[in-house]
C-alpha cells in the first residue's frame, strides 16, 4: 500500500494549483447570471497544460493516465470553482469514445485532445429516477439505423457540445438491464431541438428532444441493447471526478468557514470560540476526510480493478451526498446573514457541491445500490 | 381533554373557504405557488393585503379596536391554516405582524392614529432596521447612532439585512442614543420615513439571485422626536416586546403540512423501475419520519396556543417552535430536491418571476425546489439564529 503520488501525479497536482492559484472562478460564477458561450480561452488553455489527453491512450496522442490522475487534477478544479465542461466532455464523452469504433477514435479523440470538441452524455429523462434500468426513450431499431425520439433532461454540457451520447431503450422493457444502446450523434442532426439552461451550480446543460433522428448502426457505442455495462463503467469513472471535484470544493467550505469563524466578532468575541460551532466544524472537517477517504478507496479500487470497485463508488457517492449536504448547510449557517449572499464564495462553492447530490442518483440511491451489490 | 371542534369553528371554516374561493385572483394565487421565501413577491402579497383589508381580515390578531377581527384564538389560526391551505402568499410581516403590534402596545395616541391605518391598508409599506454589519446575534452592540438635535435626532450609521429595504417607505429602528453603561439600556426605538434625505438604500443579491435584503446608510438623517417609541433609552424594552410577535406569531404546521402533500404529489410522478418514488421504501421512511415531526410540532403549538387563549406567556417556548419550524422546513425542502433529482438542478429563476413569458423547462412543479431549499437556509439565521434560540432555552428554560 502506497498512499503517496508518483511523479508524474505530483507534477499533475502542482501544475493544477499554480493554475487555480491564477484563475480561481468564483467571480466568473458570481457574474454568470445569464446563459453564457463556452469559455474557449480556458478550454484552449486545458489543451495547452495537457489536460485534455489525461484518459486516452497514446496512439491517439494522449497521455495514457487513469482515474487517479483524473482525481488529482480535478481536486485541484474543485478548489477553485473552475467551471469548464471536464467532466461531460473528458470523463463521460471520452470514456465513452474509447468505446466506439476505432474509426470514430481516430477521428474524435485527437479532436477532442486538441479542444476542438465537445460532448455531452445525454441519459436522465424528466419525471424518472435515474438509473440505468429505469431509461424509457426509445431507440427503434430498423434495418438501415436506429430512429430516436422523445427526450432527454438536465443534458450537462449539452448546449455546448458538437455530438452526444444518448442511452436509449431499444429493446426490453423499462428494469432491464438488457436492451440498452448507446448512440453517438451530432447535436446539430436533423430532428435534435435544444434548449439551453442554467444550472445551479453556475453551469449549464440542455433538453435535448428529438424527432425522428436517424443514427446509423455505426454509431453504435459498444453492441446494441448490451451498452448497460459501459454505461456503468464511464458513470463510475464519471462519479468518481465529480466526488473528487467536490473534495475540493468541500475543503474550501471548510477552510472559509474556519477561517470567517476566527474573523468574525460577536459578543466581544471570535465566533469561533463558542464550543458549538466548534463542535460543528470538527465534524464539517471529520466529515470532509471521510469522504476523502472514500474517495480515495474507490478510486485506488477502480484501478486496481477490484470486484468490490462498484461498492466503493457507490458508498463514496453516497458519502459525498451525506457529508456534502452537512458540510454545504453548517458553512452557510456559521457565516450568518453572510453565508446567504452571492457575495460570499461559500454559497457557490455550496451550490456545486449541492448539485453534485443530484447528479446521476442521490445518496439515497446509491446507498441503494450498494446494498443490492453483492460483492 | 379533547380534539371536538366546536360547530361554531366549522361554520367558521367554511366562511374563510367561501371567501378564499371568491376574492383570490390568479395572479395571486400564481405567486403563492411560486413563492420560495418567507417574503412573497411584493406586488401581488401587497394586491392581496388590498382584498383581504377591505374585508376587514387584514391584521385578525390585532386588538378590534385598532382594526382587528375580534376572532378567538382557535379562529385566527382557522383562517392562518385556511390561507396556507389556498397557497395564497404571505402577507408581508414587518408592518402587520411587527410594527403594527408594537405599536398597539407602546405608540403615542397619535401614533397609532397616524400609523396603524396605514399599515392596515398597506400605504406604509415597513422594514425593520436592526440588524448591522457589526451587530447580528448581538444586536445589543449596534452602533447606528442618533444625536438629539432641537425637536430631531440626526441619524449616522448603516443597517443591513433589511428585508424589503428597497420597497418600504417606512422603517422602524433601534438606535444608539447612549455610549456609556449598559449597552442594552442605550437603544431608542424609532419610526422613520424611508424618503428622508439622507438614506441609501444597496439591495443585496442572494443566494436565489433574487435581491430581497438590503444594507441602508444614514448620513444625517434628521427624525424628529415625536417618532420616537417607548423612552429614550428604553427601546430594547420595546424590541423584546415586539420580538415576542415575531417569534411567537406564528404556526409553522399547517405550512408544513401542505408543502408535505406537494412533495408527496411530486413523489407519486417520479417513475422508478418498481413504481413510483412514493412507492420507495426509503422515500416513505424520509417522509414518515418528518410526518412524525410535523405532526409532533403541531400538537406542539397547539398546546402554546392553547397556553396563550388561558392568558398564559408562552416565553421561550415560542424559541422551540422557531427551532423546530425552521429547521423542519429546511428539511422538507431538502426532502423535495432528492425527489426532484436531476430535474432540481435546472436554475431558471427569471420563470419564478410572476407573469414570466417564457414557459419554464421541465415539470413546473419542480422548479421551486432549489431556489426554495437554497434560500430556507435563511431561516436558521433571522429572528434570532437557531443557536441564539437554543441558548435562550438553555438559560430560561433549563436553568443553566
Ligand atoms: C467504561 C469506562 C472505562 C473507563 N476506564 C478507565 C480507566 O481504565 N482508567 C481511568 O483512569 N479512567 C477510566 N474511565 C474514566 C474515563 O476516563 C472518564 O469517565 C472520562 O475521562 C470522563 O470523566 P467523567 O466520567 O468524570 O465525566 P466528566 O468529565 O464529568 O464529563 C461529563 C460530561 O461532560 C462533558 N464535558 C466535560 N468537559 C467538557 C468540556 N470542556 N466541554 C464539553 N463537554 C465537556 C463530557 O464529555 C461528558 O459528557 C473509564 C470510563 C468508562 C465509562
Ligand atoms: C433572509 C434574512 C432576512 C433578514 N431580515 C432582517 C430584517 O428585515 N431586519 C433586520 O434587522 N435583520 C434582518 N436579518 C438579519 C438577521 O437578524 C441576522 O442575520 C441574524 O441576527 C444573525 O446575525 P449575523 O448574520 O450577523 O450572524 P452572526 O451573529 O455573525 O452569527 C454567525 C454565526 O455565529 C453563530 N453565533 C453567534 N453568536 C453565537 C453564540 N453566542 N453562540 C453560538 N453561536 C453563535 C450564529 O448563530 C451564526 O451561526 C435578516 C437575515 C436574513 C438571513
Amino acid at each position: 500500500m502506497n498512499f503517496q503520488m508518483n511523479d508524474e501525479q505530483q507534477m499533475l497536482a502542482d501544475s493544477a494549483r499554480s493554475f487555480v492559484r491564477a484563475n480561481s472562478n468564483v467571480e466568473k460564477h458570481r457574474q454568470n447570471k445569464q446563459l453564457v458561450e463556452l469559455d474557449s480561452a480556458t478550454w484552449q488553455q486545458f489543451a495547452e497544460l495537457g489536460w485534455l489527453a489525461v484518459p486516452f491512450e497514446e496512439k491517439h496522442g494522449g497521455l495514457g493516465l487513469g482515474v487517479t490522475e483524473t482525481m488529482v487534477l480535478l481536486e485541484s478544479l474543485g478548489e477553485g470553482l473552475i467551471m469548464v465542461p471536464y467532466i461531460a466532455t473528458v470523463v463521460m464523452g471520452g470514456g465513452f469514445l474509447r468505446h466506439a469504433h476505432e474509426l470514430v477514435q481516430d477521428e474524435k479523440i485527437p479532436a477532442l485532445i486538441e479542444g476542438k470538441l465537445q460532448l455531452a452524455f445525454a441519459a436522465e429523462e424528466y419525471e424518472r429516477v435515474f438509473s440505468l434500468e429505469n431509461i424509457a426513450m426509445a431507440g427503434e431499431v430498423q434495418d438501415n439505423g436506429i430512429v430516436l425520439n422523445g427526450s432527454k433532461a438536465c443534458v450537462l454540457n449539452g448546449d455546448h457540445a458538437d455530438l452526444l451520447v444518448v442511452l436509449v431503450r431499444t429493446d426490453g422493457a423499462v428494469g432491464d438491464r438488457h436492451g440498452l444502446s448507446l448512440v453517438l450523434v451530432e447535436a446539430n442532426a436533423e430532428g435534435i431541438e435544444r434548449l439551453p439552461h442554467r444550472t445551479v451550480d453556475g453551469r449549464q446543460g440542455a433538453e435535448v428532444r428529438f424527432s425522428n433522428v436517424r443514427v446509423p448502426h455505426e454509431a453504435l457505442i459498444g453492441e446494441l441493447n448490451l451498452a448497460a455495462d459501459i454505461a456503468e463503467g464511464v458513470l463510475q469513472e464519471a462519479l468518481l471526478a465529480i466526488s473528487a471535484e467536490c473534495v475540493g470544493c468541500l475543503s474550501v467550505l471548510l477552510e472559509q468557514t474556519v477561517e470567517y469563524s476566527k474573523t468574525r466578532q460577536q459578543f466581544g468575541v471570535p465566533i469561533g470560540k463558542f464550543q458549538t460551532l466548534q463542535h460543528r466544524m470538527t465534524d464539517m472537517f471529520i466529515a470532509m476526510e471521510q469522504t476523502r477517504s472514500l474517495l480515495l478507496a474507490a478510486t485506488l479500487k477502480t484501478t486496481a480493478g477490484h470486484k468490490d470497485a462498484p461498492r466503493a463508488v457507490h458508498a463514496m457517492k453516497a458519502q459525498l451526498g451525506r457529508a456534502g449536504r452537512k458540510i454545504v448547510q453548517e458553512a452557510i449557517q456559521i457565516h450568518g446573514g453572510m453565508g446567504m449572499t452571492d457575495e460570499m464564495a461559500v454559497g457557490h462553492y455550496a451550490k456545486r457541491v449541492t448539485a453534485a447530490d443530484g447528479m446521476f442518483g442521490n445518496a439515497d440511491r446509491h446507498l441503494m445500490a450498494m446494498a443490492a451489490a453483492v460483492s | 381533554m379533547d380534539l371536538q371542534i366546536a360547530e361554531s369553528e366549522k361554520f367558521f371554516r367554511d366562511e374563510v373557504r367561501t371567501f378564499l374561493a371568491e376574492n383570490l385572483t390568479d395572479d395571486i394565487r400564481r405567486a403563492g405557488k411560486l413563492v420560495t421565501s418567507v417574503f412573497s413577491p411584493v406586488e401581488e402579497a401587497m394586491a392581496w393585503q388590498k382584498i383581504l383589508h377591505k374585508q376587514g381580515w387584514a391584521a385578525p390578531h390585532w386588538p378590534e379596536a385598532f382594526g382587528g377581527t375580534g376572532w378567538s384564538v382557535s379562529q385566527r389560526a382557522i383562517f392562518a391554516e385556511e390561507l396556507v391551505r389556498a397557497e395564497t402568499p404571505p402577507l408581508v410581516p414587518m408592518g402587520l405582524l411587527m410594527c403594527g403590534p408594537c405599536l398597539i402596545g407602546y405608540g403615542t395616541e397619535q401614533q397609532k392614529a397616524e400609523y396603524l391605518p396605514k399599515i392596515l391598508s398597506g400605504e406604509h409599506f415597513w422594514c425593520q432596521g436592526y440588524s448591522e454589519p457589526g451587530s447580528g446575534s448581538d444586536l445589543a452592540s449596534l452602533k447606528t447612532f442618533a444625536e438629539k438635535d432641537g425637536d430631531d435626532y440626526i441619524i449616522n450609521g448603516t443597517k443591513i439585512w433589511t428585508t424589503y429595504a428597497h420597497h418600504a417607505n417606512r422603517m422602524f429602528a433601534l438606535v444608539r442614543t447612549k455610549k456609556d453603561g449598559k449597552p442594552q439600556q442605550g437603544i431608542t426605538f424609532l419610526l422613520l420615513d424611508m424618503k428622508s434625505a439622507g438614506i441609501t438604500v444597496e439591495p443585496i443579491v442572494g443566494l436565489d439571485e433574487v435581491p430581497e435584503q438590503c444594507q441602508v446608510w444614514f448620513d444625517n438623517v434628521r427624525v424628529p422626536q415625536a417618532n420616537r417609541v417607548g423612552q429614550e433609552n428604553d427601546g430594547w424594552t420595546v424590541a423584546k416586546y415586539l420580538l415576542m410577535f415575531e417569534r411567537g406569531g406564528q404556526a409553522y404546521a399547517p405550512g408544513l403540512n401542505v408543502l408535505l402533500e406537494k412533495i408527496r404529489v411530486m413523489a407519486g410522478k417520479q417513475q422508478g423501475t418498481h413504481g413510483t418514488l412514493k412507492d420507495d421504501p426509503v422515500w416513505q421512511y424520509k417522509m414518515a419520519a418528518l410526518e412524525a415531526d410535523i405532526l409532533a410540532l403541531e400538537f406542539t403549538e397547539m398546546r402554546i396556543k392553547s397556553a396563550l387563549s388561558s392568558g398564559k406567556d408562552p416565553g421561550a417556548l415560542a424559541s422551540m417552535t422557531k427551532i423546530l419550524g425552521t429547521e423542519l422546513l429546511q428539511k422538507a425542502t431538502e426532502l423535495r430536491i432528492e425527489t426532484l433529482g436531476a430535474q432540481a438542478l435546472i436554475w431558471q429563476p427569471q420563470a419564478l418571476v410572476p407573469g414570466a413569458e417564457q414557459p419554464p423547462l421541465g415539470p413546473e412543479y419542480a422548479m421551486t425546489g432549489m431556489p426554495h431549499y437554497l434560500n430556507s437556509r435563511a431561516c436558521s439565521i433571522y429572528g434570532g439564529s437557531n443557536e441564539v434560540q437554543r441558548g435562550i432555552i438553555a438559560k430560561a428554560v433549563l436553568g443553566l
